[in-house]
């Protein structure tokens, strides 16, 4: 029952300066499936915000096909576009809100752009304060709001006109790691509880393992992964994958470029003492370079980096007696640059 | 002096006074008000980007800024001439008030409008708005203190150049001021038309304050 909400077909954006050229987005295809949560990754400046921004033609792209809904927007008039756009809802890093309209009347603007009657949109407006746990907050301003009560605030405006997919553009980047986890839950509960289709561009790993079910990693405008996030975080192919998964940049350097391994243990793996076992069966000391758990999706999964003894032999036997124990061995040419 | 016609005078001169600058203020603001939003608009960074809407509107807009009041008032004499059948008094001040006025007002609004946060007129889009919501639900609607600042500030200006316009016979206090100091050295009579003009200028700052505090929002 894979049913495409979202798909994108080869699209580019090029943003014309004064006498450069630059290519914001390079030939991305992706799909996305209805009650996904979709997590959209990558360094800043690598273009995932034009990605999603091209999702509501908010951006229109230079070459290529959006479709939602099997719509083709680059074919829609503008009054057409702005219908699509009202079941295609949107928050954004700060928050947006209108500073002089309270809380209830923020919830009721895009009603009012709907044609809602008043009285309707304000006892829609309160069933959604309720959702995001506001309900007392109806009269304040958004002045008067915490960070965390503000981004509550615009996805119960987003949510106002009962929209298909909502586009999350760095919604917690501006939190605090609290509040974060409490608006990611909140994501996460509208996804299960109303089948939204969620999309969340973010530069934090951690909000894409908390939430996501698939992910796709941007790296300077191109498509470097895409898949189930347990694939990617377990699996990283491309170098844009494994410096975001493994986060390079924080090891050290102190490593002479002998042997590494990386191990990824899997499910139940963790349970048998593997690391301690092989060194007593050879006999031979490893060091541990790096060891890590995540938590994907519920699972476990462990990854470690392994410097190898200098002998080839034991090096070799301590490989084999990995694999044999059924983990990923991935001997590392160059981990330490 | 403090006859009867003299009192008169000034209270007339007051009311001419303040009918000129709020009928001309409030016909420039039906000009400049849609400039200053077209302006925005039509902006490199606005949401309808159009470079020769935007350059011919920049470029009207800086000329008349550019020429003094008092020499504008004197180029446009035919024109007033041709509008209200006359080139003194106070319709005939209207004209080249509102001509003066209305090129300010469009800079005034489109300052006020560009202080307006990016990202809620990019949410109104992602909602679906039409143009006139963001223009009216947005735009003016969050911009309003600033607004309403700007049209006190335009106020004050229209004011004293109405006062200017006393030396060409444009009425209102400017012309008490003038005909009565200036040419029959009664110093006493332009005196008080100063301090009615200063208390003039007060009681619209001060309105004008209070309700922009009064309509914000932002801070509590």
């Amino acid at each position: 029952m894979v049913d495409t909400i979202i798909r994108i077909e080869n699209i580019t954006k090029t943003y014309m300066g004064k006498d450069n050229k630059v290519e914001a987005l390079k030939n991305i295809s992706l799909e996305i499936n209805r009650g996904d949560i979709f997590g959209i990754i990558g360094m800043s400046g690598a273009g995932k915000s034009t990605l999603v921004r091209c999702l509501n033609f908010l951006e229109k792209p230079t070459s290529g096909t959006v479709f939602i809904e099997d719509k083709d927007l680059s074919q829609l008039s503008e009054s057409e576009l702005r219908r699509v756009r009202t079941q295609v809802a949107m928050i954004f890093q700060h928050f947006n809100l209108l500073m002089q309209r309270n809380v209830l009347d923020n919830i009721c603007f895009p009603l009012e752009i709907i044609g809602m009657k008043r009285k309707a949109a304000v006892k829609r407006a309160m069933e959604l304060l309720d959702i995001v746990g506001l309900s007392e907050k109806a009269k304040n301003y958004p002045s008067q709001l915490s960070g965390g009560q503000k981004q509550r605030v615009a996805i119960a405006r987003a949510l106002a006109t009962n929209p298909q997919i909502l586009l999350c553009d760095e919604a917690t980047s501006a939190l605090d790691p609290t509040t974060t986890k409490s608006i990611l839950s909140l994501l996460k509960e509208i996804n299960q509880r109303y089948g939204i289709t969620i999309v969340i561009i973010t530069h934090e790993m951690s909000v894409v393992q908390e939430i996501c079910s698939h992910v796709a990693i941007i790296d300077s405008g191109e498509l470097a992964e895409h898949g189930t996030v347990e694939e990617v975080f377990t699996h990283p192919r491309t170098d844009a994958a494994k410096k975001l998964v493994f986060m390079a940049g924080q090891t050290t350097s102190v490593m002479k470029g002998k042997k590494c391994v990386r191990i990824t243990f899997k499910d139940n793996s963790a349970f048998e003492p593997v690391i301690a076992n092989m060194v007593l069966e050879c006999r031979t000391p490893v060091n541990i370079l790096l060891a890590d758990t995540r938590n994907i999706n519920g699972i476990a999964h462990g990854e470690m980096i392994l410097q190898l003894p200098e002998e080839e032999s034991a090096a070799e036997k301590m490989i084999h007696y990995l694999m044999e124990r059924k983990l990923e061995v991935e001997v590392l040419k160059e981990y330490v640059e | 002096m403090w006859n009867e016609a003299v009192v008169t005078m000034l209270v007339e001169g007051v009311f001419d006074t303040l009918y000129m600058t709020l009928v001309s203020t409030l016909i420039a603001y039906l000009i400049g008000l849609p400039m200053g939003i077209a302006l925005v608009l039509t902006s490199d960074k606005g949401i309808r980007p159009n470079r020769i809407i935007y350059k011919l509107l920049d470029i009207i807009v800086n000329i008349v800024r550019s020429i003094p009041f008092l020499i504008l008032l004197i180029l446009v004499i035919p024109f007033t001439r041709l509008l209200v059948g006359k080139a003194y008094g106070t319709e005939a001040t209207i004209v080249p008030l509102i001509i003066a006025a209305a090129p300010f007002i469009a800079r005034m609004v489109e300052s006020s409008i560009q202080e307006v946060d990016s990202g809620v007129i990019e949410a109104a889009q992602s909602m679906g708005a039409s143009l006139w919501t963001i223009i009216w639900k947005v735009m003016l609607a969050e911009a309003r203190t600033s607004l309403i600042v700007g049209a006190t500030i335009v106020l004050g200006t229209v004011l004293g150049y109405s006062a200017m316009a006393g030396t060409v016979g444009g009425g209102g206090l400017g012309d008490i001021a003038i005909r009565y100091g200036y040419y029959r050295y009664q110093s006493d009579i332009m005196l008080v038309t100063v301090v009615l003009l200063v208390v003039l200028v007060q009681a619209m700052q001060m309105i004008g304050m209070a309700v922009s505090r009064k309509l914000d929002k932002r801070t509590r």
